[in-house]
């Protein structure tokens, strides 16, 4: 009995192996890459699969960087075809993928994704600046002309008009992509705005650290990658603030309310719009030498830019994407169906 | 002087009662705090119970509208001819719309309708194709149709969305509510047992989305492990117990198989991305890998239950057995190994748990991925309950919550068979010597 059970299981084991190494060809299109664009992708992937003969595409959530880092590791079946980004490829990473083979990336932006501060609506309504935010977040702030740890702990300390609570912000952490486009599109422009800051820029090191330090005494508190957790977290407490994508606000309005940034409130049309100023744009990056290997790449790619997925009413809409303005995303829709490569 | 003497056993001083009462009072005490630690394990298992279960209960039902569908020659099959691929790429979602049109003619304007449609999920063309493609007689007849609401629908019908909340904040709108009213009223509104969610693969709807996929997923996954981590391990302890000389060299062995037992299991998902996807090309995603990295992970805890099971039992069997001229390899595989079986399987179980309960090191070989098709085979692109669990956790569309909670029961009740299992066999065949 024993023995048999032995073989039994030595055979399902070698059979595995050589049912792995028969299979090399891939019909299945792979994608990587960013969370923030993984629930589209996500979508296209299932509507594509299910409106065409195709499989349905994979689509892993690696974040951005490591998605890239996949992606330009190799040309192949073994590697991925198509990587997600919430920010554009870097030009090194650009070089990296040349070496590795990776010559041809199609680029292709889809839209645009919004980055609220919301709180519960039980809280007092919140109206900020960048400027404001800075002064509540970073490590350091200027203080009469000089740089000094930050002395504030309530609102109303940074400016009267504010309310009179506790500075409590809830946060992603530093490995997150929402993290960085907070930081570069709120922090930095909001120290900018600091004469003293300004004047650092000689000094590289001790210009990015005034900028990108958020403090550490328990006003800013990193509360993971899930946006959801955020969301319930600032129910329990009606105070604190959170920071999250737009998508999360859009679905939870009945019990959280965006704070306004500079007198604009988070709305779809504020970010479709460019009026609303903590926004980035998605993209994603298409190896061009696997078109026509891995079939069914150029239909998915046009499946999503299409009208019906990224258009002003699409079901990308439906699912918190702000679509790009009719011009840009005419053109884009030609260039991404021609597949004409990025150059740098 | 002659007064008696009371047996010295008897007798008891003041410093000596009050010893005792002291010793009383101690155990008492470390009675009440062993109760209570009792008392507060089961408080926070019941707490989560209770939490998983209140938010997940409602994804095992689903709410659709009864609504008349005519299943019209002209769009499903134009030319007659009822040919598979032709039914397939028909707009099944037209007739859908159609149906919920005629219930609302009143209904203008490209938003409003826009507004109607979206009460209808979108996974409702699917649903008509499956009818179809089950009876293309049905094409040119008028049937009434339990069309899947959409999730929001779904959520408002469950009573998770507030009514009285301003329209604005409410994901269902105030037209929608009047619809919704007036087919509850005609009692087209039916709940039902959600059979999608133990049938269909992930998907980003959440009233579509299923945990067939990744149970699929996690079986074949397991099957690998098993498949490897049990013969290996088995071989691994049979030889360190019963033939290996002890030296300094089988400490070492030994030693180390106890320290990997401890390591975080993100390392063997770095392990398995270098070897198996970068050096031997195995394929991303897929259970053969997953099964192979959790199997390194399983491999100390099986080692080590079964060398503590073959050391449970007695040398008295080897003595006799080896007595009447057995041969040693005999010896282990008639008597000593079937003795110790009972022990190696509670072992190869208790790992095969946790192993089933693993997302870490299946991060690093790709298999937290969507995944919607349900996996059909070891080499197919497979995600496993509790990366489902994760992926849906982390989604912003409210009714995954629900699905999350669900999820979880799931899994939760798979362990809780396993290990029911384990105990089983324990209690079955266990010997005591």
């Amino acid at each position: 009995m024993f023995k048999k059970t032995l073989l039994a299981t030595a055979i399902v084991a070698v059979a595995g192996v050589a049912a792995a190494s028969a299979a090399s060809a891939r019909d299945q299109i792979r994608i990587v890459g960013s969370s923030t664009v993984f629930p589209f992708s996500t979508a296209v992937a299932e509507n594509f699969g299910k409106t065409t003969s195709f499989k349905t595409p994979v689509v892993e959530s690696t974040g951005s960087g490591g998605g890239i880092k996949l992606f330009c590791t190799g040309v192949g079946v073994d590697f991925p075809d198509i990587t997600n980004s919430s920010r554009r490829i870097k030009k090194s990473e650009v070089e990296t993928c040349a070496k590795n083979g990776v010559k041809e990336i199609v680029e292709v932006r889809v839209g645009f994704d919004g980055i609220a501060l919301g709180q519960s609506k039980a809280g007092a309504d919140l109206a900020v600046t960048k400027k404001q935010i800075f002064m509540a977040l970073a490590k350091q702030v200027p203080v009469d002309g000089k740089l000094v740890a930050n002395p504030y702990t309530m609102w109303n300390q940074i400016s009267a008009e504010l309310p009179a609570t506790k500075i409590e912000v809830l946060g992603p952490p530093p490995t997150s992509g929402t993290r960085d486009a907070f930081v570069e599109l709120v922090m930095h422009e909001g120290a900018d705005e600091f004469p003293e800051i300004k004047a650092l820029k000689g000094d590289k090191a001790a210009y990015a650290a005034a900028r990108e330090t958020m403090r550490e005494d328990g006003a800013f508190i990193e509360a993971g990658e899930n946006d959801n957790l955020i969301v319930q977290k600032l129910e329990a407490n009606p105070t604190a603030v959170g920071i999250f994508g737009f998508s999360f606000l859009d679905q939870n309005a009945d019990k959280i309310k965006g704070a306004t940034i500079g007198g604009i409130s988070p709305t779809f049309e504020a970010i479709a719009d460019g009026s609303y100023g903590v926004s980035r744009s998605l993209f994603f990056y298409v190896k061009k030498a696997h078109v026509g290997v891995v079939p069914g790449i150029k239909e998915y790619v046009s499946e999503f830019v299409s009208e019906k997925a990224a258009g002003n009413e699409g079901y990308l809409a439906d699912k918190g994407l702000i679509p790009l303005p009719d011009a840009e995303r005419a053109e884009m829709r030609k260039s991404a169906v021609s597949m004409s490569p990025l150059s740098m | 002087m002659d007064e008696p003497v009371a047996p010295r056993g008897l007798q008891v001083t003041d410093a000596e009662a009050a010893h005792v009462r002291r010793r009383y009072r101690s155990e008492r005490r470390f009675r009440l705090l062993g109760a209570g630690a009792i008392v507060m394990a089961l408080t926070m298992l019941a707490l989560l119970v209770t939490s998983i279960v209140s938010t997940g209960w409602s994804a095992f039902y689903q709410h659709s509208l009864k609504l008349e569908v005519y299943f019209d020659p002209a769009v499903i099959d134009p030319d007659g001819k009822r040919d598979p691929d032709t039914l397939r790429s028909a707009n099944y979602t037209s007739l859908a719309r159609a149906a919920l049109k005629a219930e609302f003619p009143e209904v203008e304007g490209r938003r409003d309708i826009r507004a109607l449609n979206g009460l209808l999920s979108n996974g409702v063309d699917i649903q008509l194709l499956k009818m179809v493609q089950a009876d293309p007689e049905i094409i040119g007849q008028r049937l009434p149709v339990e069309l899947i609401a959409s999730d929001d629908v779904d959520s408002f019908l469950k009573g998770f969305i507030d009514r009285d909340e301003q329209e604005s904040n409410r994901r269902v709108k105030d037209n929608e509510i009047a619809w919704l009213d007036a087919l509850e009223a005609k009692d087209a509104v039916v709940a039902k047992f959600d059979a999608l969610f133990w049938t269909s693969g992930d998907s980003r709807e959440p009233e579509l989305a299923g945990f067939w996929g990744a149970m699929v997923g996690s079986f074949l996954t397991l099957l690998v492990t098993l498949g490897l981590s049990f013969p290996i391990g088995i071989l691994a302890a049979v030889y360190l117990e019963e033939f290996a000389p002890r030296n300094k060299f089988t400490d070492i062995i030994e030693v180390n198989i106890n320290n990997l037992a401890a390591v975080p299991s993100i390392v063997f998902g770095l392990l398995g991305l270098a070897v198996f996807l970068n050096f031997f090309g195995l394929p991303r995603s897929a259970p053969l890998v997953g099964g192979m990295v959790l199997a390194l992970m399983t491999l100390p805890t099986i080692i080590i239950a079964s060398r503590a099971a073959l050391k449970a039992v007695p040398p008295s069997i080897r003595e006799a057995a080896l007595g009447i001229g057995a041969s040693k390899l005999q010896v282990v595989t008639h008597h000593v190994l079937p003795l110790a079986m009972p022990g190696v399987l509670t072992g190869t179980i208790i790992g095969m748990a946790q192993a089933l309960g693993e997302t870490a090191p299946l991060l690093m070989i790709g298999m937290v991925a969507f995944i919607v098709d349900v996996p059909g085979g070891i080499t197919d692109p497979a995600t496993v309950m509790p990366v489902q669990i994760y992926l849906w956790a982390d989604s912003p569309e409210r009714a995954f919550v629900a699905r999350t909670s669900a999820g979880i029961m799931a899994l939760l009740g798979f362990l809780v068979l396993m290990n029911a299992l384990a105990v089983l066999l324990r209690k079955r065949f266990e010997r005591r010597w």
